[in-house]
């Protein structure tokens, strides 16, 4: 579970594959989350960031990242 | 008393010394193509940028040679010194090497860089003679040229291994039902030289054979349709079977007449390796464009192959890799080592510009032939 080493991020949440020139934006979260995966953290490590952060429940995290991780998995974005 | 007589000499005027030139080394003068920067624009103009950037060292002089009297670059004296019309292909090459010769006279020509598909074939042929005039050129035999023609397309790919949509070549609008019948619908019905239509039902295919055949002639191409993402690579082959540059591209916006009106440089050693691949298989002399369809499975299927440089090329040099300007230097017998890097992710946005230009320029152009 780790963002393809060649994926380009930036603070502002643009996200830009370069092997096929397909870009994406994320919201503040989203933009956090991806540079936590793509520094290589485990769902732990990033739950545990994101919970001490902000006011949002565990399972209701859990149901969000992993929202996340599917669309990031359905752009080819995840190292498999 | 009376002084003596000089004795009568005859003293031997030195003659003036010849003015030696002081202008310095001549330009470098080179001929360009596809000054036709329309909404299906030729590659003229951006072949010019990127010389004149990319032979920033040396003062280049261009000529234009265009077809007709509307091709903006014709006007564009910023970026094109002097244009002279020449006659179209089907005035065949004796008319065209006459024409050359005529412009080689004015402007001592160095290179000429062909950027129609439809007037390679001319070029090719008279590039011998061109030679002997001193003129250079970079262009692939008539052999490779046949071997990647839209006729041959599916018989090249099968023979060196790259994926080649299914296609058929006619000469009679009766086979199309036959052929959308093994195809399945759609199909690409495409013209000789230019132009393809995607087609969804028999009318509409039809409709499609007629129009081509009146405009380019037959034979008709009928093709395969293959669903999937639009990529180019711009290349450059030096003629032994090594590759000097290649640039994956995958375009952005596209026009309804397919041509790509934004486009960003790609990060793909695969499409890379295709292009060195094509070039080892045909030992490719010049520029040339693979236009790949990335089919839903990821195959990357060979739509076409180009054979002389893109309208987008500038972005390759922009991205680092100035293909024209190094296909210039090893027309003139220079080394020039392969490109190893580029920028990935730099992008090109086509825009449009009125020119305002004076009849009096166009007049000139349409009645004298240059300007």
């Amino acid at each position: 579970m780790k963002l393809k080493k060649n994926i380009a991020t930036s603070e502002s949440g643009f996200v830009f594959n370069p092997t096929t020139g397909d870009s994406y934006s994320t919201n503040p979260v989203g933009t956090e989350i991806l540079f936590l995966l793509k520094e290589g953290h485990s769902f732990a490590e990033i739950s545990a960031t994101i919970l001490e952060k902000y006011d949002v429940e565990p399972t209701v995290f859990e149901k969000d990242f992993d929202d996340l991780l599917a669309q990031l998995k359905s752009y080819n974005l995840i190292e498999q | 008393m009376k002084k003596p007589a000089q004795p009568p000499v005859a003293v031997r005027e030195e003659a003036a010394p010849a003015d030696r030139p002081t202008a310095g080394r001549r330009p470098l003068t080179i001929a360009v193509t596809g000054l036709n920067a329309i909404d299906s624009p030729g590659p003229g103009m951006a072949v010019i940028r990127a010389l004149r950037e990319g032979l920033s060292e040396r003062e280049v002089r261009i000529i234009g040679l265009s077809y007709e009297a509307l091709e903006p670059g014709i006007y564009m004296h910023d970026w094109v010194d002097k244009t002279y019309q020449v006659p179209y292909p089907s005035g065949g090459t004796e008319t065209l090497l006459m024409r050359m010769a005529q412009i080689h006279a004015t402007e001592t020509l160095d290179l000429i860089i062909p950027n129609f598909d439809a007037e390679l074939y001319n070029f090719v042929k008279i590039s011998d003679k061109l030679k002997e005039m001193g003129i250079a050129t970079f262009l692939p035999t008539l052999e490779q040229l046949d071997a990647r023609d839209k006729i041959n397309l599916s018989a090249f790919g099968q023979k060196h291994d790259f994926y080649v949509p299914r296609d058929r070549v006619i000469t009679s609008i009766d086979t199309l039902p036959g052929i959308a019948g093994a195809f399945g619908w759609p199909i690409v019905v495409k013209g000789k030289y230019y132009e393809a239509t995607v087609c969804y039902t028999l009318e509409q295919a039809q409709k499609a054979f007629q129009k081509l055949q009146a405009k380019w002639g037959l034979p008709i191409i009928v093709q395969e349709f293959i669903a999937g993402t639009e990529i180019n690579v711009a290349a450059l082959g030096d003629g032994n079977g090594g590759m000097v540059s290649a640039i994956p591209m995958r375009k952005l916006y596209i026009t309804d007449k397919g041509k790509a009106w934004a486009g960003i440089t790609l990060e793909d050693e695969g499409l890379i390796e295709m292009a060195r691949k094509f070039i080892s298989a045909t030992r490719w002399c010049g520029g040339f464009e693979l236009e790949i369809m990335r089919a839903q499975d990821g195959r990357p299927f060979i739509m076409e192959v180009n054979p002389r440089f893109p309208a987008w090329i500038y972005l390759a040099a922009g991205a680092g890799q100035n293909q024209p300007a190094a296909l210039a230097r090893l027309a003139l017998g220079e080394i020039v080592p392969p490109y190893t890097d580029y920028a990935v992710g730099k992008m090109f946005i086509r825009y449009s510009w009125d020119m305002l230009v004076d009849v009096e320029n166009f007049q000139k152009i349409s009645a004298f032939g240059e300007l």
